[in-house]
């Protein structure tokens, strides 16, 4: 095989979100009133990089096998603090940003600790641990309110020279400042091999331990940066259980679309990213297709279903039926 | 020592009954009597026998639903749909008494029907597509979720509750012990018979500990798996139509606030998350547990945002006492 055969193998699963995202879009532009104008892709992008920054924050706990159900709720968390300290000054606006981030790095360093230093189970210990900050969310926000420093705020959701979304190249910057990095480093090299096989893993002496913190922690700062651009779009901060639970739920199938097999070991943070790009996509159809939106819960809930019925044509390649259990 | 005293013996039987009492269950029981002691401090009204059978009846709803959650905890799978199954349950049984005198009489095992048919839906999604529990219980709860908003337009239903679903959740057919804590004796010796006394029960505990093995041992593990998540969805939706009965009435997420307790009542009463161990007893300790936890946040008027903190903090404080995983060597 050539090198080039390698690296699409590999990259399959980011390869396939892609084209679906590209196709879904597509289908949505050729369809809306507007066409493909810098104001539709403004819209679509602000809307999907919420998700996308929800979907690398599960992404990368999903590699290691692992599984945050707390990421909607430290969007929901780092909302409410955002809509209280992202405000006054440049400096007390940049300090306040720090602040928010710091937040984030600390809901997801909580979880990290308590699955790996308390070694309890990653599913029971985020949705309590997703009480607890939606508890302190609701602290900040009883009601929904605040204010967020709207120079900022416009120009983080507006478009450089009237063309390019502001928010897609803070997707991207992010992308290359977190996501690279952390996978070419020894701490992403052992977070794949944890996923793979943590057995292994251990066996050849890699990190597991301090791999599996830095993704949870940096799961945590990545929830964070989601919900620093959720006030930058609404100016306001809500404690809404709901919005929490439902980027909980979409960046779990941001994932799967994106390629990223939830038995952990495979996939890249990229691939959630355009998973939760197609997957917005999916959702906005309805809106051009003129459908009433009350269906739009329905439809997502069957993509989502039709999507994670797709990895079950895996099956077919299976050749030893004990290899179904896992 | 080749021969055996009677005391020896004496003491391997104080030894065989002391290994039988879980100590998980131990402590889940010591902690709903520590929090009695505590809410006593409080106020005396803790220790009255008319505020004990209240919590009893509220944990009963709990405890149908946490029933549904041990069964596939204990095959190792999570079920993540309970939310809108509970809801389901409770809207179309709604929906079903304002069909006539027909719709009245069915409107119970209708909604029951209609939680069998979501759990069915889980169980294929696990068993034969082997799609990972957590998944395929997220995607049916959001398609649930999406048929109950589109049925609704959004809105709570207009339709009661039938008298039927009112007597069994509030009424009394023994004086001073509601209906409800009698349906979950019930469905609790329902669930004991199941697990402990039939081939299912043992083919739950076999699966739960390796799939793999119970598969060799000639046990038809797909057929298992989709049965009781099929049982589980059944007694999420029968929790539903006892809340609809509760209330007369079945609302929008209503099924919400259920998730994480029925999980947490089944997991600190000693099941293990992983699947395959774990004693009815312990998830009925667990679900009197955390009503208590809940009346008790409440009385001491803590708002809704620090009841949240504390509950979580509290779940992972006793999850850290006994429910760790071995460290891996």
């Amino acid at each position: 095989m050539k090198d080039w055969k390698y690296w699409v193998a590999e990259q399959r699963g980011t390869l396939f979100a892609f084209a679906t995202f590209v196709v879904m879009f597509t289908i949505y532009v050729s369809n809306h009133p507007a066409g493909f104008t810098a104001n539709v892709v403004q819209t679509a992008a602000n809307k999907g990089v919420l998700l996308a920054f929800v979907a690398m924050a599960q992404a990368l706990v999903v590699i290691t096998a692992g599984i945050d159900l707390s990421v909607g709720m430290i969007f929901i968390l780092t909302n409410c603090l955002a809509s209280w300290i992202v405000v006054g000054t440049p400096l007390e606006t940049a300090l306040g940003i720090v602040g928010v981030l710091l937040a984030g790095l600390a809901c997801g360093a909580v979880n990290g600790l308590i699955v790996i230093y308390g070694r309890l189970q990653p599913i029971v210990t985020t949705i309590a641990t997703g009480a607890i900050y939606f508890g302190i969310a609701l602290l900040l926000r009883p009601f929904p309110g605040g204010s967020v420093n709207e120079d900022l705020a416009d120009f983080l959701t507006g478009k450089i020279w009237g063309v390019i979304p502001v928010s897609l190249v803070a997707l991207v910057v992010v992308v290359l400042v977190v996501w690279v990095p952390f996978s070419r480093s020894v701490m992403g090299r052992a977070a794949y091999a944890t996923g793979s096989s943590e057995a292994a893993a251990y066996m050849s002496a890699m990190p597991i331990r301090r791999a599996k913190f830095l993704t949870y922690t940096l799961a945590g700062l990545l929830a964070g940066i989601g919900g620093l651009f959720l006030t930058f779009f609404t100016y306001t901060g809500e404690a809404a259980l709901a919005s929490g639970n439902a980027y909980t739920l979409f960046s779990i199938a941001a994932v799967v679309l994106g390629g990223i097999s939830l038995y952990g070991g495979t996939g890249s943070a990229i691939g959630a990213v355009f998973g939760a790009l197609a997957f917005r996509a999916i959702g906005d159809l309805l809106f051009v297709f003129d459908l009433d939106p009350l269906w739009q819960p329905l439809f997502q809930g069957v993509v989502l279903l039709i999507a994670v019925s797709l990895g079950a044509f895996g099956l077919l390649r299976v050749r030893n039926k004990l290899d179904w259990f896992t | 020592m080749s021969e055996i005293s009677p005391m020896g013996r004496q003491e391997a039987g104080r030894q065989g009954l002391w290994r039988r009492i879980d100590p998980a269950v131990a402590t889940a029981f010591g902690c709903i009597v520590l929090l009695l002691l505590l809410g006593s401090l409080y106020s005396s009204n803790f220790l009255h026998l008319d505020y004990l059978l209240l919590q009893l009846k509220v944990a009963s709803f709990l405890g149908v639903i946490a029933t549904g959650a041990m069964l596939v905890i204990l095959l190792g799978q999570i079920d993540l749909s309970a939310p809108w199954t509970i809801t389901t349950g409770a809207m179309m049984s709604c929906a079903a008494a304002a069909y006539g005198p027909a719709g009245v009489a069915l409107a119970i095992p209708f909604g029951i029907l209609c939680g069998v048919l979501i759990g069915i839906v889980n169980g294929i999604g696990v068993a034969y597509l082997r799609i990972p529990a957590m998944i395929i219980t997220l995607a049916t709860n959001a398609v649930a979720q999406g048929l109950m908003v589109v049925y609704t337009g959004g809105f709570s239903p207009q339709d009661e509750a039938t008298e039927a679903m009112r007597y069994i959740a509030t009424g009394f057919l023994i004086p001073g012990v509601p209906n409800a804590v009698l349906v979950w004796l019930v469905v609790g010796a329902g669930a004991v018979f199941l697990l402990t006394r039939t081939s299912f029960g043992r083919a739950v505990y076999g699966i739960g500990n390796s799939e793999r093995a119970a598969y060799l041992s000639g046990i038809d593990t797909r057929r298992i798996l989709v049965i009781a998540f099929a049982i589980t969805g059944g007694l999420a939706a029968f929790g539903g139509v006892l809340l609809a009965g509760y209330s007369s009435k079945a609302a929008q997420s209503m099924g919400d606030v259920y998730l994480l307790p029925a999980i947490a009542a089944v997991v600190l009463g000693g099941t293990s998350i992983l699947g395959g161990r774990g004693s009815y007893l312990g998830t009925v300790a667990g679900a009197i547990l955390i009503t208590l936890l809940q009346s008790i946040l409440s009385v001491m008027q803590i708002p809704e945002a620090g009841r949240q903190v504390i509950y979580g903090i509290v779940i992972v404080i006793m999850l850290l006492l006994y429910g760790r995983a071995p460290a891996s060597r």
